[in-house]
C-alpha cells in the first residue's frame, strides 16, 4: 500500500516581530497553534499527535524545549515528536507531520515550529569558536557570503540581482500583515546603498532576526474532503549531504538538485517553471533566490538570475516567488521553513489575502539549512492527487 | 560572553581543550509566569487553578485539560509540608545553597501539588516527610525565581497565623487578538556550558604538525583526494584515510568574503577577509585570514602563502599561521579551481 492522501486543513502564524516580549515561548507557539486550529475548524480534542520543530537550542538556551512545552502544545496523553534539521527544520517538521498521516498512523496531526530570536543573539550562537580552529566564522552571513561570490562569478551575474530580490520581497511584505519588516521605502537603489556587511552581501540583502511561530493541521483524506479548500500534498522530500567534502558543489548542492528532481517526479511535474504557479523558497540572503531557481530546476545552471532580472519572480510574474515577503522579511529561524510550506498551502487554498497570486493550482514550499546541507520541500495543490 | 582557552595534554593521543560557552538569555515570561514573578517580587506566591480544581505553583501557562490559557491565579501560603526529599551532600555552582542541603518537594498550604526547592538543614537527620517548612525570601527580591532563596524548617505547627490562600489575583492581559499585547516581565537568565572539546586523532596529528611548522593532510585511498585538516574518514567514500601528506604552504584563494560586521563574541576585529584557501596538493580548501593587501584588491584565484607567527608563540593550533598573504605570482586560471566552489 502506498502513501495515503493528506492535506493541510489549517494554517496559523504569529505576527513576527524583532521582540515579542508579550509572550513566553509557549505563548508564541500557542498564538500560531490556536489560529491553525481555528482555521481548520478543529480543537485539540481532534488532534492525534503533535510534531514540533525549532533550530539550535542555543538560540533560546532551553535544552529540549519540547519537554517543558508538552502541556502548552496540547500533547498531554498524545505522541509528541521534536524535529531538528537546522534552518530547514520548519520544512522537515511539516514533512514528518505529513508522513504520520500519509502512513495511515494518524488522522489529524498538529505541527508547529518556532524561534524566539530575541532571547539571545543568533550571530553569537552561530559563531561559537571551536578550539584549535581559525576563528574567522561570522554567523550565517559570513558562512554564505563566499558561496554567493562564487555564484556571481560562475553565473556571470550582474551586481544588482541581489538587490532586485531584496526590494521585491520587502515590497511583497507590505501585503502581509504578519511580516516582521514593513519597509515601504525599500528600492533596488536603497538596497545597493545599504552597508556592506559580509561583502558581497549588503545589510538590506539579509534577513531580520525575528520572534515567531507557524502551525498547521494536516489531515487524512476523509477529514480533508469535509473542509473547505484543503491544500493537498502532492509530494514531499528531504535530502542531506556533508557540509564539506572535496569538490562539493556549494553553490548548487547535489542534495538540493536531487531532492527537487524527486519532488517533481512525485508531483507528476515535468516542467516546473510552467507547472508551478507560486513558490515560497527559503531565501535568507537575497542572492539565494537565483541560486535556488537553478538548484530547483526552474532555470538552467547560470540562468537563475535572468529569471529574477526579468521580473518573472515578482508577484505578477510568471513564477511569483515569496509573495509573502519571504525569509528576507520575517525570520523566526525554526519557523521560517514551515512558513514557506504554510504560505504555499495558503496560495493553493486561495487564502493568502493581499499577497494572493491569482489562480494558483500548485505551489512549492522549500527550506534549506546548515551549510546548504539539509533540504526539505513539498508541492501542494488545490486538487486531490490522482 | 564567550570564554575559551586552549590547554592540551601532550601525553594523550588526542588534543583536548576546556571550553565555556555562556550567555545571559533574556526570557520574556508571558502573562502567567510574568504575573507569578511579579508576585514573588511583592513577597507573595501565586498558583494557577486548573480546570479540574488543582492548585499548582508555579502556575502552568496552559491548562493540561482544556488547553486554555491559565487565567485563574490564587495566592497560596509561604508555608507548607514536605512530601518527599533527598539529600544533596556536595552542592555545585548555581544551586540555591553552597553547603549540604536537602532537595525537598514542598506542598504549600493552599496548593494541591508540590514544588521542588532546597531545604536549609545541616544533616539528613533534620528533614522528614511531613515536616513543616516555610519560604526564606532572598534579601532583595527582583521578580525572579531566585527570590525564593530556599525553605527553612518551622519549629511549631502553624496555628492560623499563616496567610490564608485563595485571594484571587488577575492574570495579565492575554495576547491581543490582532497583534502583540502588552510587554511582560523579562527574566535575565544566565546560562553556561562547560565542556571539554576533544579533537579527533587525525585532527590532533594535524595540530601537532602545525606545532612543528608543517601542514599535514591525509589522502583517501579510494578517491585519492587529500583532505586538510584530515578527517579520519573520507566523507564521500567512508573509508579510513591513513596516508599522511605534507602540503605546500602556498595555494590559491578560491572564494572569500569581507567581514565588516562586528558581533558579540567576535575574536578578530573587523573588517577582515575570511577566505577559502586551496593549498597546493590539497583537494579541499581551508578557511583562514588574508592580510597584507587591501581587502578590495583580493581576488578569486589569487596566489597566497602562509605567514607564521614567531615560533615562540606556536601551540597546537592553526592560529600558528597568523594569516595568508599574496605571493605576487599570476592568478590561477578560473578553470583550475572552479570545481572547488
Amino acid at each position: 500500500m502506498g502513501k495515503q492522501a493528506a492535506a493541510v486543513i489549517g494554517v496559523g502564524q504569529t505576527h513576527h516581530r524583532a521582540k515579542r516580549d508579550d509572550v513566553s515561548i509557549a505563548g508564541l507557539c500557542r498564538e500560531a497553534i490556536d489560529r491553525a486550529l481555528a482555521d481548520a475548524g478543529v480543537t485539540f480534542d481532534d488532534i492525534d499527535a503533535i510534531v514540533v520543530g525549532k533550530a539550535p537550542d542555543l538560540f533560546e538556551g532551553v535544552m529540549m524545549p519540547e519537554l517543558y512545552l508538552a502541556e502548552a502544545l496540547g500533547a498531554v496523553g498524545k505522541p509528541l515528536i521534536r524535529v531538528h534539521t537546522a534552518g530547514s527544520v520548519g520544512g522537515s517538521t511539516a514533512i514528518v507531520a505529513a508522513s504520520l498521516v500519509q502512513s495511515g498512523v494518524h488522522k489529524r496531526v498538529l505541527t508547529v515550529a518556532f524561534e524566539k530570536q530575541s532571547e539571545s543573539n543568533a550571530m553569537w550562537a552561530l559563531s561559537v569558536p571551536v578550539p584549535f580552529v581559525m576563528p574567522v566564522h561570522a554567523g550565517a552571513g559570513g558562512y554564505f557570503a563566499p558561496h554567493v561570490r562564487s555564484y556571481i562569478r560562475r553565473a556571470g551575474a550582474p551586481n544588482h540581482i541581489g538587490a532586485i530580490v531584496a526590494a521585491k520581497d520587502r515590497q511583497n511584505a507590505l501585503r502581509n500583515p504578519y511580516a516582521h519588516l514593513h519597509n515601504a521605502d525599500t528600492t533596488v537603489e536603497s538596497v545597493l546603498a545599504s552597508q556592506m556587511l559580509w561583502d558581497p552581501i549588503r545589510y538590506d540583502e539579509t534577513c531580520p532576526s525575528s520572534d515567531g511561530a507557524c502551525a498547521m493541521v494536516i489531515a487524512d483524506a476523509d477529514t480533508a474532503a469535509s473542509v473547505d479548500s484543503p491544500a493537498w500534498i502532492h509530494g514531499t522530500v528531504m535530502r542531506s549531504e556533508p557540509t564539506t567534502a572535496s569538490e562539493r558543489d556549494q553553490v548548487n548542492p547535489r542534495a538540493g538538485r536531487e531532492a527537487a528532481a524527486y519532488l517533481w517526479k512525485q508531483a507528476g511535474i515535468t516542467n516546473p517553471l510552467e507547472e508551478i504557479d507560486a513558490a515560497e523558497i527559503y531565501v535568507p540572503f537575497s542572492w539565494f533566490e537565483p541560486m535556488w531557481m537553478e538548484n530547483l530546476g526552474f532555470a538552467a545552471e547560470g540562468e537563475g538570475w535572468k529569471l529574477t532580472e526579468s521580473g518573472a519572480t515578482a508577484i505578477d510574474g510568471k513564477l511569483p516567488v515569496n509573495s509573502s515577503g519571504g525569509v528576507l522579511s520575517s525570520n523566526p529561524i525554526g519557523a521560517s521553513g514551515m512558513l514557506r510550506f504554510a504560505e504555499a498551502a495558503l496560495q493553493v487554498r486561495g487564502r493568502a489575502g493581499d499577497h494572493q497570486v491569482d489562480g494558483v493550482r500548485r505551489a512549492l514550499g522549500h527550506a534549506y539549512g546548515g551549510g546548504s546541507q539539509f533540504f526539505a520541500m513539498w508541492v501542494v495543490g488545490a486538487e486531490r492527487p490522482a | 560572553m564567550f570564554h575559551f582557552w586552549a590547554m592540551t595534554t601532550s601525553q594523550s593521543r588526542t588534543l583536548s581543550s576546556p571550553v565555556r560557552v555562556s550567555f545571559d538569555y533574556t526570557r520574556s515570561t508571558g502573562p502567567v509566569l510574568g504575573r507569578y514573578l511579579e508576585g514573588l517580587r511583592e513577597g507573595i506566591v501565586l498558583a494557577g487553578r486548573t480546570s479540574d480544581g488543582r492548585v499548582i505553583t508555579p502556575p502552568l501557562e496552559f491548562d493540561p485539560g482544556t488547553h486554555a490559557a491559565t487565567t485563574d491565579l490564587v495566592r497560596v501560603a509561604e508555608s507548607g509540608t514536605v512530601t518527599s526529599w533527598t539529600w544533596c551532600p556536595e552542592p555545585v555552582e548555581g544551586q540555591p545553597l553552597d553547603r549540604p542541603f536537602a532537595w525537598a518537594l514542598v506542598t504549600l498550604d493552599g496548593a494541591t501539588a508540590p514544588m521542588l526547592h532546597a531545604l536549609d538543614v545541616a544533616s539528613p537527620s533534620e528533614v522528614h516527610t511531613g515536616q513543616r517548612v516555610r519560604i526564606r525570601w532572598a534579601a532583595e527580591r527582583q521578580g525572579l525565581v531566585t527570590d525564593v532563596a530556599c525553605f527553612e524548617p518551622v519549629d511549631a505547627l502553624a496555628d492560623g497565623t499563616w496567610p490564608q490562600p485563595a485571594d484571587a489575583v488577575p492574570a495579565r492581559d492575554a495576547v491581543a487578538a490582532d497583534g502583540p499585547g502588552e510587554p511582560t516581565p523579562v527574566a535575565i537568565t544566565p546560562v553556561a556550558l562547560d565542556y571539554t572539546y576533544a579533537a579527533s586523532p587525525e585532527e590532533s596529528s594535524f595540530f601537532r604538525g602545525l606545532a612543528e611548522g608543517r601542514i599535514v593532510g591525509q589522502r583517501c585511498p579510494a578517491c585519492n583526494k587529500v583532505y586538510v585538516p584530515p578527517r579520519g574518514a573520507c566523507p564521500v567514500d567512508g573509508v579510513p584515510t591513513h596516508d599522511e601528506v605534507e602540503l605546500a604552504q602556498t595555494g590559491i584563494v578560491t572564494t572569500f568574503c569581507v567581514v565588516n560586521v562586528p558581533f558579540l563574541g567576535q575574536q578578530i576585529k573587523p573588517p577582515y577577509v575570511s577566505a577559502y584557501i586551496l593549498l597546493d596538493g590539497a583537494d579541499i580548501a581551508l578557511q583562514h585570514l588574508i592580510l597584507d593587501i587591501p581587502a578590495d584588491e583580493i581576488r578569486m584565484g589569487m596566489r597566497v602563502e602562509a605567514v607564521w607567527k614567531p615560533r615562540e608563540e606556536w601551540g597546537t593550533t592553526i592560529e600558528n599561521i597568523s594569516h595568508f598573504r599574496p605571493t605576487g605570482e599570476p592568478d590561477a586560471d578560473y578553470d583550475t579551481y572552479k570545481h572547488h566552489l
